[in-house]
Formats: structure tokens, sequence, C-alpha cells
């Protein structure tokens, strides 16, 4: 397969881009989470780009840690969702002030 | 061109208009499949790049195991599930957020394409070669990175722990609420 690394780490960065633009312009917690997510995706992209430049298993061991950790992050926050829906229903991220000063 | 070639554009193509589907959607169950394409397409990639286990792991943690809790998510959370509510998303313009993540896709190409990538050789420790990466990466794993991998357990021992004790509905807490 004839890929250049340029190619596999512009696609990253891409994908990276567009989901930083979704975290920043979205409004709706649930979208800034799958933002997240499309970022982290973009990071193992990479990660495993590097591992089959350079022949390589150590950069797959690294992105399956990134996955877990994301599994983990996902757990959580979907969680955090559902309390805060519980507590205050119909909040939007702008209307999450309690621990401003 | 070669067909493994085609086949990574054509991957590599089919990641990104869902990505974009899922920054412009407005209907937020929509966003969440076209997460799901976009998922399989990073899937796909994996396995181009020589990478069958994490592929399969794409598709059964992040496909079987975070869309799923995603999708219950909404489905929990928004008493009219299919609309975003118009106050979600506009109430801020999004030139910010533009102008940012254009900057930091700007700087992330820069630094790509101002460095030579010709690193291959020396380095190799255990050979891909389009072998079945399972062996290698348990290997790796129970031998160089049994610490991190022990770490990654109690993490996800404690994720279960936290996420059952936020989420859960307890009839003292509702009281103390109210």
């Amino acid at each position: 397969m004839t890929i250049s690394m340029n190619t596999i780490l512009g696609l990253s960065a891409l994908l990276f881009g567009i989901g930083m633009f979704g975290f920043l312009a979205r409004r709706n917690i649930i979208l800034m989470f799958i933002s997240v997510e499309v970022m982290l995706n973009a990071v193992n992209l990479s990660l495993v780009g590097f591992s089959w430049h350079m022949e390589d298993p150590r950069g797959q061991v690294l992105a399956l840690f990134v996955i877990a950790v994301a599994a983990a992050e996902a757990g959580i926050g979907l969680g955090l969702v559902i309390a805060l829906n519980r507590n205050k229903p119909g909040a939007g991220v702008g209307d999450l002030t309690e621990l401003k000063w | 061109m070669e067909f493994e070639t085609i086949v990574f554009y054509a991957l590599a193509v089919a990641t990104v208009i869902p990505a974009f589907g899922v920054m412009m959607a407005k209907d937020i169950v929509r966003v969440a499949f076209w997460l799901l394409a976009s998922l399989s397409g990073v899937a796909g990639l994996f396995i181009m790049l020589d990478a069958d286990f994490l592929g399969v792991t794409q598709v059964l943690v992040y496909i079987g195991g975070i869309l799923v809790l995603i999708l219950f998510g909404i489905m929990m959370t928004h008493r009219d599930p299919v609309l975003v509510s118009a106050d979600d998303d506009r109430r801020r313009s999004p030139f910010t957020g533009l102008l940012v993540s254009l900057m930091t896709f700007g700087a992330l190409m820069g630094v790509i394409l101002g460095t030579g990538w010709n690193v291959s050789g020396g380095l190799a420790n255990g050979k891909l070669s389009g072998e079945p990466t399972a062996a290698p990466l348990g290997k790796a794993l129970l031998t160089d990175y049994v610490l991190p991998f022990e770490i990654v357990s109690v993490l996800l021992l404690v994720v279960l722990c936290g996420a059952a004790y936020i989420a859960r509905r307890g009839k003292d807490e509702e009281a103390s609420n109210a």
C-alpha cells in the first residue's frame, strides 16, 4: 500500500479539527460529548498510523489504552448527563454556573 | 493506483464525510447515526493500517458500547428525542469555534508537512508485516505494559462504581433534593 505518512496524519488532523469545531460550536452537552469522541478517534488514527509506519506494535498498545480510557469517560460522562437531567431538567451548558464565582 | 490505496482513500472519505455530518446535523439522533458511520470508517482504516485487533476493538467498544450508551443518554434526557432545541445551538455564533479549530488544523498541518517522516528502520521492535496483531499486543500488554494495564483495569472498576453511584436514583437523595 503506497500511502504516505502525510496522508494519514493529515486525515487525522482533519478529523481532529472537525471534532474541535463541534466541541466549541455546539451548545448541547451530548453533542459536545460526541465531538470529543471524534477527536479521540482522530488521535487513535494517528497512533495507529505511526505504528504502521514504524512497524512497531507499541503505538497500537497506546491506542488500546486510549480506547479503554474513552470507554471510562463515556460511562462517567453519560452518568453525569443523566444525573444533571434529573436535578435540573432541560438545562443547557450555559445554565451550569454553580461552580462559577 | 494500487487497489489497497483506492480502498484506503475510499475509507478516508467514508470517515470524513460522516464527521462533517456529526458537525452540521441539527437532529440529535441523526448526529448519533452519522457518528456510527464515522466510527465504522475509522475501524476500516485501522484494519487497512495492519491493526486488525484494534479495528475489531473499535467496533466492539465504540459502536457496540459507547454509541449505544450515547443513544441511551439521548433517549433518557430529551423529552422530544428527534429535535435539538433551537436554543441549544443558536445561543452563540460558531465563528470563534470555527476560527480556533481552523487555526489548530493549520498548526497541525504545518507541523505534519514540515517534518520528514523517513524514520522507518532501526526503531522496529516487533515487526507487524501484515500478520495478526493480537499476539504481539497481548505479549506487550502482559510484559512491558503490565503496570499501565493494571492501572487501567482499576480505573475501569472505579468508573463502574462511580457511574452507578452518580446515575442511581436513591430515595434519600431524592427526598433531600426535593
